[in-house]
């Protein structure tokens, strides 16, 4: 039908660098970087460099959640950390970009500070959000990251609409071009999921330009993929019913993420059509920090760390002679104190205050908002508010 | 006072609507029959042909997927108009309705909102049976987030809508199937806006309250004409939002009639009319006479047949009886 799909089947198998323990018992993928020229050496270094500190990142996440600094629920994104580098490269920055909840490594990608990050983590009140969000919501209007989203499948209308948005933008109100995409993340779980179908289909029919990236990871938490999806072999027969393109990408190498992923963006850019992905990876870790993995084997793990993204794209610099092993152990060292910064920033921001409470339930500010729930603040738990709900004769504007 | 001209409640919506869409480019409507077939119950008729696809949009029947998508839109900086075509499809839909337009605001610490409306058919229509006749303000405004709007006339319809799309927050405009062909007069004007979180007087009297809001607004009017010639003279207070809730306009009438009956045309168990209920014993409690009464729809499904769903709504007869009771008139 369409030439990312014929690419697809045309493709041959190829086991280089990946273990042959398929979890995802998928169709080959397609290699498509060895034709293209190697990007500049200062890029590669810092492609290399947030790598490291989302895996450095996570790391510390994963000692904060047992140190109970963190929290609620925590996923971290170990394995997966070539995905987001990979694919926020093919953006440009005004691209907006939305996601699940394993969302540490998007933000980080995206150019969250590892500071606002981790406060965030901590509930603290200088996190991205405030301390409001939490691991599973992180938002930067910044750098267009729209969250950080907790319901499975739940940003995939919610991306369809960010699409919409630059596309209405750009040709209804300013009456020109489309220019910009969207990227939506979603794991391979949210495949089932009904907002998932729903979004595919609105986004088929009125072309928008909305990349939908599925992070196959082979487990919706602890159900294979193949004990919960159809056609799992094929994910891309899930996108043709709505006749949208798709492509296959290997996840765990960023080379691949990046040339594979720049393709799909230019072409759902410059088409103004969506696209669907195929991001064969894989999490090292559990699904969250309460996750005994008791649905694989340790071997099976074991030959996916063989295949260690880190070590691919480590080897890859290495090689092309864009860094040295000195330089390797210079900028280590460095994300490893900007980690332990950040979660010193964090464990000394202050708390958020109970006043905050109220605050950015609604645009309107609480001394105007005549609601059913007052602030009602009991005794030495806050500071006396300086807002007040419900005067008598209030109205409102 | 200003001019005013006739209208339909279902063309008071819709002027409300295209005056803004020609006010702000960024306002937009969406829904399934919005466009060529000019609505379902042709709230939207004539947009198509003066705004076009592009900002008249049909939707597939997907409340879920074009629900979320408005809300994705609004983040972004859109000002959607999202029609269900009955509020009782919303149900589908809830995820994006519930969990990320009331709250993106707060999780993302103020940094994204919702500048967004829903609107649609609210409450027992003819006949609907079960599962279309929900009133979804029972549900909903439990939920902090949401401003929830009820009109019961063209005018407020009017002005409350221009009010809606102009608001930073996620509107549910709740619209009655059984008030579309109402008529009354309408204040003409751009910029005639009724603000949100204030009651409306509907009728004075001195001898109870009678608060309610939306479509019930009717039956508590042709109540209190009755109870008129009983010599109970009754206060007829339309709420016009939930969220906000002027709970100060009913104090300040309680407090002169010292009874208060509630209609609400939702479900007794957790509703608006259980939270007023319980804030005006809080505040009133030396000023009440008598407990506070309230007339709700039956705690049943909603039945199909004619005399049982007459029987199941708040309706004049019940509203007549509450008073009574509520004034030791019985």
């Amino acid at each position: 039908m369409d030439s990312l799909r014929e690419n697809l089947t045309m493709a041959t198998p190829t086991t280089d660098g990946k273990p042959s323990h398929d979890v995802h018992g998928g169709l080959p993928i397609p290699r498509r970087a060895a034709n293209r020229p190697v990007p500049g050496a200062e890029l590669l270094r810092g492609w290399y460099r947030e790598l490291v500190l989302i895996r450095e990142f996570e790391i510390r996440c994963m000692q904060a959640y047992q140190d109970k600094k963190i929290g609620g629920f925590c996923h971290v994104y170990i394995g997966q950390e070539a995905v987001a580098v990979g694919c926020v490269a093919a953006l440009k920055p005004q691209d907006p970009l939305v996601t699940a909840y394993r969302d540490h490594g998007h933000a980080l990608a995206r150019g969250m500070t590892a500071r606002a990050c981790m406060a965030e983590m901590f509930g603290r009140v200088d996190g991205c959000a405030k301390g409001k969000g939490g691991s599973m919501h992180m938002f930067d209007r910044e750098h267009n990251l729209f969250g950080g989203h907790g319901i499975v499948g739940a940003q995939t209308p919610l991306g369809a609409g960010l699409a919409f948005a630059t596309k209405y933008e750009d040709e209804v109100i300013n009456n020109g071009k489309s220019s910009r995409v969207t990227l939506c993340f979603l794991g391979d779980g949210a495949l089932n999921q009904g907002a998932f179908h729903e979004a595919l289909n609105l986004a088929g029919l009125m072309n928008l330009p909305v990349i939908f990236v599925v992070e196959n990871n082979g487990y919706s938490m602890g159900t294979s993929i193949h004990r919960g999806t159809t056609q799992s072999h094929d994910l891309s027969s899930k996108a043709l019913g709505y006749g949208i393109d798709s492509a296959v990408i290997d996840g765990m190498n960023l080379l691949e993420v990046y040339h594979g992923m720049k393709d799909v963006v230019e072409k759902c850019r410059r088409e103004s059509r969506p696209a669907f992905v195929d991001m064969r990876c894989y999490r090292y870790k559990g699904h969250s920090m309460s996750d005994p993995r008791k649905y694989r084997t340790r071997d099976e793990e074991e030959l996916w760390e063989q295949g260690d993204p880190i070590g691919i794209f480590e080897k890859f610099i290495l090689d092309q002679g864009a860094i040295t092993h000195d330089q390797i152990k210079a900028l280590q060292k460095e994300v490893k104190a900007e980690v332990r910064d950040a979660v010193d920033f964090a464990d000394n921001s202050p708390v958020p205050p109970m006043s905050d409470l109220y605050h950015d339930v609604y645009r309107e500010p609480w001394g105007r908002y005549t609601g059913t729930s007052e602030p009602r603040m009991y005794g030495g738990a806050m500071n006396p508010p300086t807002f007040r709900a419900t005067r008598e004769g209030d109205g409102l504007i | 006072m200003s001019a005013t001209q006739e209208l339909e409640f279902r063309d008071a919506i819709r002027d409300a609507m295209s005056e803004e869409m020609r006010r702000d480019k960024r306002v937009m409507l969406m829904g399934e029959e919005v466009a060529e077939y000019n609505g379902a119950y042709k709230v939207s008729r004539g947009m198509l042909d003066e705004f076009g696809p592009r900002r008249i949009i049909d939707t597939p029947i997907s409340e879920s997927g074009f629900a979320g998508m408005a809300i994705g839109a609004a983040m972004l900086g859109l000002r959607p108009v999202v029609e269900f075509m009955s509020w009782s499809f919303s149900l589908v839909a809830a995820d994006p309705i519930l969990n990320n337009a009331p709250k993106m605001l707060f999780m993302s610490g103020g940094q994204f909102g919702c500048p967004i409306v829903f609107r649609g058919n609210d409450g027992a229509g003819g006949q609907l049976g079960s599962t279309h006749s929900w009133s979804v303000e029972g549900l909903f405004s439990n939920v902090p987030g949401i401003k929830i709007v009820i009109p019961s006339t063209p005018a407020d319809a009017k002005g409350l809508m221009k009010t809606a799309i102009r608001d930073d927050d996620p509107v549910f405009f709740l619209e009655s199937e059984r008030l579309l062909g109402m008529k009354g007069e309408v204040p003409v004007g751009e910029d005639v806006l009724v603000k949100f979180g204030q009651a409306c007087v509907r009728r004075e009297g001195t001898d109870c309250t009678i608060a309610s809001w939306g479509r019930p607004v009717h039956f508590c009017m042709e109540a209190a004409e009755a109870l008129a010639k009983e010599g109970i003279f009754c206060e007829v207070l339309d709420l016009r939002t939930i969220r906000p809730l002027d709970i100060g306009a009913i104090e300040r009438s309680v407090r002169k009639t010292s009874n208060l009956v509630i209609v609400d045309q939702s479900w007794s168990f957790g509703s608006p009319g259980s939270e007023v209920a319980a804030q005006i014993h809080q505040r009133c409690f030396d000023d009440l006479d008598n407990h506070v009464h309230r007339v709700h729809t039956e705690d049943v499904p909603a039945p199909y047949a004619f005399n049982l769903e007459q029987e199941y709504l708040p309706n004049t007869r019940k509203i007549c009886e509450a008073v009574r009771s509520a004034t030791y008139n019985a």
